[in-house]
C-alpha cells in the first residue's frame, strides 16, 4: 500500500483544482439521463481533452493524451472533479464500452477510424444487444445477417437501444452463422446508422422521455470489414464489451459526485435557516450512504492497481456493476427526499434545453432503475457472481438456440 | 502509488493463517473459548513467536516498526478463526497509547516489555469509547477510584490502561491493591467483558505526555476500531467462505443447493456487499499511519460500514446453511457472534457515523 503523493502527483492535483475552479461556468450539468452532447457538452470535452483530464492514457495516435498509465493520476483527476461537482466529460457506450474494446481487439485501421471521433463526443454509439427474444439470454440473438458480395446484409430487430434515434454508428451483435452453436454463431459488426434499411421508432421510458428505441433491420448492408475480430467471435467481443459496461454501470466517481451533490444540498441553509445536516435522522442517512461510497471508491483504487498490474481482479469487478448501481439508486433516493414535496414539480425539457435540478434528480431517480436493468439486470449480475466469482455450479440448462 | 499489499504482507498473512488453521481446530476452539476469559497461554505464546507482539512495536524497542496496515490483516486473520486472544486492544490501542502519550523513560521501560509479550493489556476507554455501561473514574493523588466497564482484552490480563475524561491514560497492574476486575464471559465466548471497581488503586503510571490528550486518546480509539472492523471482515469472509462451500456440496430436490438462485443469489448478495469492504478496512488502517487528515473519517466509517455489512452476511451465511447452520454443530456461530460483540464494542454504528461527522465538521463535538 503506497498512496503517498509525489511531487508530480501533488502537482496535478493543483493543476486540475486550479483548472477547475478557472473553467467550472464552461461545465455542462451532471446527471439526467442521456443526450446527444449540445455545443456546450462537446467544448467542454474538447477542453478536457487537450488538457489531459479525458483520455489520458489513449494513445496520442488514436486521438488520446497519450499519457503512460499512473493509477494516481486517474484518481486524483476523477477525484478532483467528483469532489467540485462538476462534469469529468461524457460518459456514453462508445466512449466507455466500444473504445476500450477497440483498444483490446480492434485493428489498427478500426482504432484510427474509430477512437478519436468517439471521445471527442463527435461519434454516438448505441448498442445493438437485446431483442424482444433475448434480453438476459442475450446469446439467444436471432438478429442474422447473410454474406452478399462483400457485405453483411442485417435483417431483424433490436430493442432497448438507448440512444438509437442520434447515435450515428452501432455495434451490433448479430448471428452470421447459423449452423454453428448458440455461442459460435455471433459476430460483432459496425453499422452506421444512416445505412437504408434501419428503423429506428423511440420507446418512451417511465420519465416520460425517450431514450430507448426498437431497431429495424431490413436488408442493412454493411461492408464485411465493418466486423471486430472475425466471424463467430461475436460473443466473445461482446463479453469484452460486457466487462467494460459493468464497470462503466458501477463508476465509482459517479456515486462521489451524487454523494457530494446530496451533501451540498444538504448543507444549504433552508428558507427557515434551518439545515438538514443539522437534523440526526438525514443526517444519519447521508452519512450510511459516504461510507457505502467510500468502499466503493476504495475498492476501485484496489481494482486501478490489479489493471495496471495486469492482475484479474476476478470477483471484484464482477461485483462493480450490481453494487454500484444500487448504490447510486440508494443515493437518489436520498436526493428526492431532500428535495421533498418541493421537488416534485417535473418538466422534462426534451432533447433541445437543460432539465431543471429537481426534474434532473427525479430523472435520475428513475432512470437508475433502469441501469440496474440493463447491461445484465441484477439477477443476471448474481448469476455471474455466484458462477464466475464463487464457482457456484450453473442452473440446469433447458434447451438451446 | 499502488492500492494493495506487498508481497511481504501476503507472506507474513499466509503463514499467520497457516498457523491458525492449524491451531485452532473447531473442537480446540470449542475448548479454549468455554471458559470465555478470551486468553489461552499457548496460543498466546505461539502468536508471539509468529512475532504479533512486537510487530508495531519500533525497532528501536525491539520490535519489527511495522503499521496500522499489518495489525489489521492480523486482526482480520484472528476474526476469521474467530481466535481467543488479545491483540486489538491490548498490542494495538496500548501500544499506541504509550507511543502518543508516554514519556521518554516511561516508554523504554514499557515498550520493549510489550514487545517481548510480558505484558497484556486490557484497555478501557470509558464514555469515550461510547461504549454502555459505567465509566466514572476519580484521580487523586496517584490512584483511581470509581468504575469502567467493558474492557477490551481484559481476559488473562497484567495490566490494564484506563482512560481519564480528560484523556489522560492510567496504567494499572492486574493485581493492584483496591483493584476488582469482574470477568463476564460476553455472548461471543472468545473474547470476555471485564468491569473494573477501583478503590484507591495505585497508577503504576499516568500517560500525560502529550499536549493534546483527548486528540491522542481518540487517535487511540480510532485505532481499536479500525481492528474491529477487521476482525468483522474477516468472521464475515470465514461464514462467507464456508456458505459457499455448503452450498456447493448439500443436495436436495436432486440437485445440489448452490445451483438454485435463492441460495446462489444469497451467496452473491453477501460476496457484493463484503469485497468493497476489504479495500476500506485497507484504506482506513493505513490512513491512521499515513494520511492523518483522514485518519478519523475513515476508521469512523469502517467501523459502521463493516458492523452493517457484515451483520447482513452473518444472517445470510447461517441461512445458508438451513437448520444446520442454527445448530452448534457446524460451529459456525462463534463467528456470529464475533461479529455481534465488535459491533457494539468500541461505539455502535450510529456513534461511530456521529464521530465521522464530527470528524469532518459537520456538526460541532
Amino acid at each position: 500500500m503506497d498512496l503517498t503523493l509525489t511531487e508530480m502527483h501533488r502537482a496535478l492535483r493543483d493543476e486540475v483544482n486550479a483548472f477547475i475552479a478557472r473553467h467550472r461556468d464552461r461545465a455542462p450539468r451532471p446527471g439526467g439521463g442521456r443526450k446527444r452532447p449540445d455545443r456546450k457538452v462537446l467544448e467542454w470535452q474538447a477542453l478536457l481533452l487537450e488538457s489531459g483530464y479525458f483520455g489520458r492514457n489513449i494513445p496520442r495516435e488514436y486521438g488520446g493524451f497519450g499519457a503512460p498509465h499512473d493509477v494516481i493520476e486517474v484518481a486524483i483527476i476523477a477525484d478532483a472533479f467528483s469532489r467540485s461537482g462538476v462534469s469529468p466529460g461524457i460518459h456514453n457506450q462508445g466512449i466507455s464500452m466500444l473504445v476500450p474494446t477497440l483498444l483490446e481487439v480492434g485493428t489498427e485501421e478500426q482504432k484510427r477510424r474509430w477512437v478519436g471521433p468517439t471521445i471527442r463526443g463527435e461519434a454516438i454509439w448505441c448498442q445493438g444487444y437485446s431483442e424482444p427474444g433475448s434480453g438476459s439470454d442475450l446469446a439467444a440473438a436471432h438478429t442474422r445477417a447473410a454474406v452478399d458480395d462483400g457485405f453483411f446484409v442485417i435483417n431483424g430487430q433490436k430493442i432497448w437501444t438507448s440512444s438509437a434515434h442520434y447515435a450515428d454508428m452501432m455495434f451490433l451483435l448479430c448471428r452470421t452463422e447459423p449452423d454453428k452453436p448458440k455461442h459460435a454463431g455471433l459476430s460483432y459488426l459496425l453499422v452506421p446508422m444512416n445505412t437504408p434499411g434501419i428503423e429506428v421508432r423511440p420507446l418512451r421510458t417511465m420519465t416520460g422521455r425517450a431514450e430507448f428505441n426498437d431497431t429495424f433491420f431490413t436488408d442493412v448492408r454493411v461492408p464485411v470489414d465493418q466486423i471486430v475480430m472475425g466471424r463467430g467471435d461475436g460473443w466473445q467481443v461482446a463479453n469484452i464489451t460486457l466487462k467494460y459496461e459493468r464497470l462503466l454501470l458501477g463508476d465509482a466517481n459517479k456515486l462521489q459526485n451524487r454523494f457530494e451533490a446530496i451533501r451540498r444540498m444538504m448543507q444549504e441553509p433552508r428558507p427557515d435557516g434551518s439545515r438538514l445536516l443539522d437534523c440526526a435522522e438525514w443526517r444519519d442517512r447521508l452519512l450510511r450512504l459516504q461510507g457505502e461510497v467510500m468502499a466503493a471508491r476504495y475498492h476501485n483504487l484496489r481494482l486501478l492497481t490489479d489493471q495496471a498490474e495486469g492482475v484479474d481482479s476476478g470477483l471484484g469487478r464482477l461485483i462493480v456493476k450490481y453494487h454500484g448501481t444500487m448504490l447510486a439508486h440508494r443515493l437518489t433516493s436520498l436526493a428526492v427526499d431532500v428535495l421533498g414535496s418541493a421537488g416534485l414539480a417535473y418538466e422534462p425539457q426534451g432533447e433541445a434545453a437543460e432539465d431543471d435540478p429537481a426534474t434532473t434528480w427525479h430523472i435520475d431517480y428513475m432512470y437508475d432503475i433502469g441501469l440496474i436493468i440493463g447491461g445484465g439486470s441484477s439477477n443476471i449480475q448474481k448469476n455471474i457472481i455466484g458462477e464466475r466469482g464463487l464457482g457456484l455450479p450453473r442452473e440446469p440448462k433447458v434447451g438451446r438456440a | 502509488m499502488r492500492f494493495g499489499l506487498t508481497e511481504d504482507q501476503k507472506l507474513f498473512d499466509h503463514s499467520l493463517r497457516g498457523f491458525l488453521s492449524a491451531r485452532l481446530p473447531l473442537d480446540v476452539l470449542r475448548r479454549l473459548a468455554e471458559p470465555g476469559n478470551g486468553f489461552d497461554a499457548g496460543l498466546w505464546k505461539g502468536l508471539g513467536e509468529l512475532g504479533l507482539q512486537a510487530m508495531l512495536v519500533p525497532e528501536e524497542y525491539g520490535g519489527a516498526g511495522l503499521g496500522l496496515l499489518d495489525a489489521a490483516l492480523v486482526a482480520e486473520a484472528l476474526g476469521f478463526h474467530a481466535a481467543p486472544t488479545p491483540f486489538a486492544a491490548s498490542q494495538v490501542m496500548a501500544l499506541r497509547a504509550f507511543q502518543a502519550a508516554a514519556d521518554d523513560v516511561q516508554r523504554r521501560i514499557w515498550i520493549p516489555r510489550i514487545a517481548a509479550g510480558e505484558m497484556r493489556i486490557g484497555v478501557g476507554l470509558g464514555g469515550m469509547s461510547g461504549q454502555t455501561g459505567r465509566a466514572a473514574l476519580r484521580f487523586q493523588g496517584g490512584r483511581l477510584s470509581g468504575a469502567v466497564d467493558g474492557l477490551l482484552d481484559g481476559g488473562g490480563a497484567t495490566h490494564f490502561l484506563v482512560y481519564l475524561a480528560d484523556g489522560r491514560a492510567a496504567l494499572l497492574d492486574a493485581d493492584a491493591t483496591g483493584i476488582t476486575a469482574t470477568v463476564r464471559r460476553s455472548v461471543d465466548r472468545t473474547r470476555p467483558l471485564v468491569d473494573l471497581d477501583l478503590a484507591e488503586t495505585p497508577a503504576v503510571e499516568l500517560l500525560e505526555a502529550s499536549n493534546a490528550p483527548l486528540q491522542v486518546a481518540a487517535r487511540v480509539r480510532d485505532a481499536g476500531r479500525v481492528m474491529l472492523a477487521a476482525d468483522m471482515l474477516g468472521a464475515a469472509q470465514a461464514m462467507l467462505d464456508r456458505a459457499v462451500a455448503y452450498a456447493k456440496e448439500r443436495v436436495q430436490f436432486g440437485r445440489v443447493i448452490g445451483s438454485f438462485q435463492g441460495v446462489k443469489y444469497m451467496c452473491a448478495d453477501m460476496a457484493t456487499m463484503l469485497e468493497p469492504c476489504r479495500a476500506m478496512v485497507w484504506y482506513a488502517a493505513y490512513a491512521q499511519d499515513a494520511i492523518l487528515e483522514e485518519a478519523a473519517i475513515a476508521a469512523n466509517h469502517a467501523k459502521a460500514h463493516l458492523a452493517e455489512v457484515t451483520r447482513e452476511v452473518a444472517r445470510l451465511a447461517t441461512e445458508v446453511h438451513g437448520g444446520m447452520g442454527f445448530t452448534d454443530l457446524l460451529g459456525l456461530h462463534f463467528q456470529f457472534k464475533r461479529i455481534t460483540f465488535d459491533r457494539q464494542v468500541l461505539g455502535t454504528s450510529e456513534r461511530c457515523r456521529h464521530d465521522a461527522a464530527v470528524a469532518q465538521g459537520w456538526i460541532g463535538a
